[in-house]
C-alpha cells in the first residue's frame, strides 16, 4: 500500500512547473486575475479580520470550500518531496487520530461535490472509494479504520491537498495544536510548535498580542460551530516562488533575500498570500486550520492598476517591526522604489477585487 | 537566593512561582543545584511538611554550575531520597516512579529552567494534568536551546549566538519555547548573510 502518484490526467489544465531549483512556477493569466489580492484597503495593520468561509464569486479562489487551481498537481510533487526530506514536517499527536478522520471526511465530500470531474467519493457503509484523477489515485479503504490507509489520515489527505493544515484540540479554554504538517509554511517549524497552545504557538508575532488580537481571536474561534467555518487572510513576501520557506532550511534559502536587484524584481519577489480556513470538526470537535499559499510574482501583481498602486503604498507604510516580522526589512527600499513606477497616485476603490 | 527573575518577553517563554505544599497522595519532588533551596523553602512554609514529607519522593541532582546541596535535601526526611550525578542520570528513575505514580500525585520541579522542563515533559506525557505540576526556577539561567535546522539539543548555553554542538552552525536564541521540546528554539544568525556573525555575549549563567 503506498500513496504513488500517476499524474497526467487534466494536463492541459494542471502545470507541470516547479516551486524549487529553476523555479519554473507562474500563474498564467487567468491564475493572475483570480489571485487572491489580501489588501482591501491601502494600510496594513493585524487584526483578527474574520468572515464566513461562504461560497464567493464564480471563478475566484472563494468560489468552492477548498480551492483546487492549476497548481495542484505540481504542490503535491513538492510536498511529497518535502516530507520525504524531512518526515518531521507532518506530525500527530496520537489523541488527533479522529480529527484526522474528520478532516479526510471534509476534504473528500467537499472536493467530490465541487468537483466532480477531478474527484470521487462513493460510500458503501463504512467502505469508502475514493478517486482522485489529476494524482492518478484510486483507492477504497475503511472509514476510521487506520490500517487501510498507507498513512494516517491526516498525512494521507493532506498530501493531497494544496495548503499547510493544523489540527487544534480544544481544552482548558483554549486550543492546542496537536497536529501538523507544514510545507508550504511562512518560516514557523511545526516540529517546535506541535504540542503548543493558542498563545503559545503565536508568541513570537509583535504587535498583535498587546493589541489584544490573540485573545479576541481565541474567543472567536471557541465559538467556531460545525458547518460555518471562517476565513482570513495573512500575507508576506518571498523571494522566489519557494513553497516551502521552513525554519529548518532557512540557511539553503535564507541567502537568496540577497539576490533582489532592481533588475530581478518583478520576477523573483513574490507577494505570498496566505488564505486561512477554520473549520469545527464533528466527532473530535477538533478545529482544523487550513492555511493555503498563494505566490504572485510583483510582475504578475502590476498586471491589476489598483494592486499596483495598492502594494506600493502598502509596503511603503507598513510599521518597521512587521517588515522585519515578516522577513524582508532588508529589501524594503528597493521593493518600494521598484512599485512607485507602478503607483501614479489616484484613488483606489475599497475591496481587493482588481476592477470594482 | 530566591526565585529567579524572568524578565516580561513572549507568551510561549515559562514564568515561574514559588512552591507550596498542596495536599496530595504522593509528593514527587525532582530538584537540580539551587532548587534545593526552593524545597527547603516551601518545607519552612509549611505547618505538616512532616506529613508531606512522609509521603514524598525526592530526586536531585547537581546544578549546571556545580552547585550541590545533597547534603541538605538527603537530611530533611523524606521517605524516599535519590541522588543522581546529573539530568540524563534522573530521566529513567523519573519515567520508572511516573509508570507507577496515581493521580492525585502532586509534583514540585526546582531548579533550573533544563531540569524543570525535561521534568514537566516526562510527566506531562505520562498523562498527569498540567495544574498538577509546580515549578519554580531557581540559579543557573543557562538555557537548553533546540536547532531548528539540525533538531540536535545543545545544553547550557551561556552565550547568544552560540554554535550548535550538534550541526556548527551559529544560532541565536529565541525566547520561544517548547513544552514538548523542553528547549528554547536556536536560529541560524547568519544565514542570510553567511560568516557575518556578530560577537558572542554571555546572556545566560
Amino acid at each position: 500500500m503506498s500513496l504513488d502518484f500517476k499524474p497526467g490526467a487534466f494536463n492541459d489544465f494542471f502545470r507541470d512547473e516547479t516551486f524549487r531549483d529553476d523555479f519554473t512556477y507562474r500563474n498564467s493569466p487567468e491564475g493572475i486575475r483570480r489571485f487572491p489580492f489580501p489588501f482591501d484597503r491601502d494600510d496594513y495593520m493585524y487584526s483578527v479580520n474574520m468572515e464566513p468561509h461562504v461560497p464567493g464569486r464564480k471563478g475566484s479562489v472563494f468560489e468552492h470550500e477548498f480551492d483546487v487551481d492549476e497548481h495542484y498537481v505540481a504542490e503535491m510533487i513538492d510536498r511529497a518531496k518535502v516530507l520525504a526530506d524531512d518526515p518531521l514536517r507532518c506530525q500527530s499527536l496520537p489523541h488527533m487520530t479522529l480529527a484526522g478522520w474528520d478532516l479526510l471526511e471534509l476534504i473528500m465530500e467537499s472536493k467530490a461535490r465541487d468537483y466532480p470531474h477531478w474527484f470521487g467519493l462513493e460510500k458503501t457503509g463504512n467502505r469508502w472509494r475514493w478517486i482522485n484523477r489529476p494524482l492518478g489515485i484510486d483507492h477504497s479503504f475503511t472509514f476510521l479504520d487506520d490500517s487501510t490507509l498507507p498513512f494516517g489520515p491526516f498525512e494521507y489527505i493532506t498530501r493531497q491537498t494544496q495548503g499547510d493544515f493544523t489540527l487544534q484540540d480544544e481544552r482548558d479554554g483554549t486550543l492546542w495544536m496537536d497536529a501538523g504538517i507544514a510545507t508550504s509554511q511562512a518560516d514557523w517549524s511545526v516540529d517546535f510548535d506541535v504540542g503548543m497552545n493558542f498563545h503559545e504557538w503565536h508568541a513570537p508575532v509583535p504587535l498583535a498580542h498587546e493589541k489584544g488580537v490573540f485573545d479576541r481571536a481565541l474567543k472567536f474561534l471557541l465559538k467556531l460551530q460545525h458547518g460555518a467555518p471562517v476565513r482570513r487572510f495573512n500575507w508576506t513576501m518571498t523571494v522566489n516562488p519557494l513553497l516551502d520557506t521552513a525554519p529548518e532550511t532557512y540557511p539553503k534559502w535564507g541567502p537568496t533575500k540577497t539576490s533582489i536587484t532592481p533588475e530581478n524584481m518583478g520576477r523573483k519577489q513574490h507577494l505570498r498570500v496566505e488564505l486561512q480556513t477554520l473549520y469545527r470538526l464533528p466527532r473530535s470537535n477538533a478545529i482544523a486550520f487550513d492555511i493555503r499559499c498563494y505566490l504572485g510574482k510583483f510582475d504578475e501583481i502590476v498586471t491589476q492598476p489598483k494592486w499596483a498602486r495598492r502594494l506600493h503604498r502598502v509596503v511603503r507604510d507598513l510599521p518597521d517591526e512587521l517588515a522585519t516580522y515578516k522577513g524582508f526589512i532588508r529589501n524594503r527600499p528597493a521593493m518600494v522604489e521598484w512599485l512607485s513606477k507602478y503607483d501614479d497616485g489616484a484613488p483606489t476603490s475599497v475591496g481587493w477585487w482588481p476592477e470594482d | 537566593m530566591t526565585l529567579t527573575p524572568v524578565t516580561p518577553t513572549i507568551r510561549s517563554r515559562p514564568v515561574y512561582a514559588p512552591l507550596g505544599a498542596r495536599p496530595g497522595r504522593m509528593h514527587l519532588i525532582v530538584a537540580d543545584g539551587e532548587g534545593a533551596e526552593a524545597v527547603t523553602d516551601m518545607l519552612a512554609r509549611t505547618e505538616d511538611a512532616g506529613n508531606l514529607l512522609a509521603d514524598a519522593h525526592i530526586m536531585y541532582c547537581p546544578g549546571p554550575t556545580g552547585s550541590d546541596q545533597t547534603a541538605v535535601l538527603q537530611a530533611i526526611g523524606a521517605a524516599q531520597f535519590f541522588r543522581a550525578p546529573s539530568i540524563p542520570a534522573m530521566l529513567p528513575r523519573l519515567a520508572r516512579v511516573l509508570s507507577a505514580a496515581h493521580m492525585g500525585t502532586q509534583f514540585y520541579l526546582a531548579g533550573s529552567e533544563g531540569l524543570i522542563g525535561q521534568a514537566e515533559r516526562d510527566i506531562m506525557n505520562t498523562g498527569f494534568p498540567f495544574e498538577a505540576i509546580q515549578k519554580e526556577h531557581r540559579g543557573s539561567t543557562l538555557r537548553r536551546v533546540q536547532c531548528v535546522h539540525c533538531k540536535g539539543i545543545t545544553e547550557n548555553v551561556a552565550t547568544d549566538p552560540f554554535r550548535c554542538s550538534h550541526c556548527g552552525l551559529n544560532l541565536f536564541v529565541r525566547d520561544h519555547y517548547s513544552r514538548r521540546m523542553a528547549a528554547f528554539q536556536g536560529v541560524n544568525i547568519d544565514a542570510e548573510d553567511p560568516g557575518d556573525v556578530p560577537a558572542a555575549v554571555v546572556r545566560f549563567k
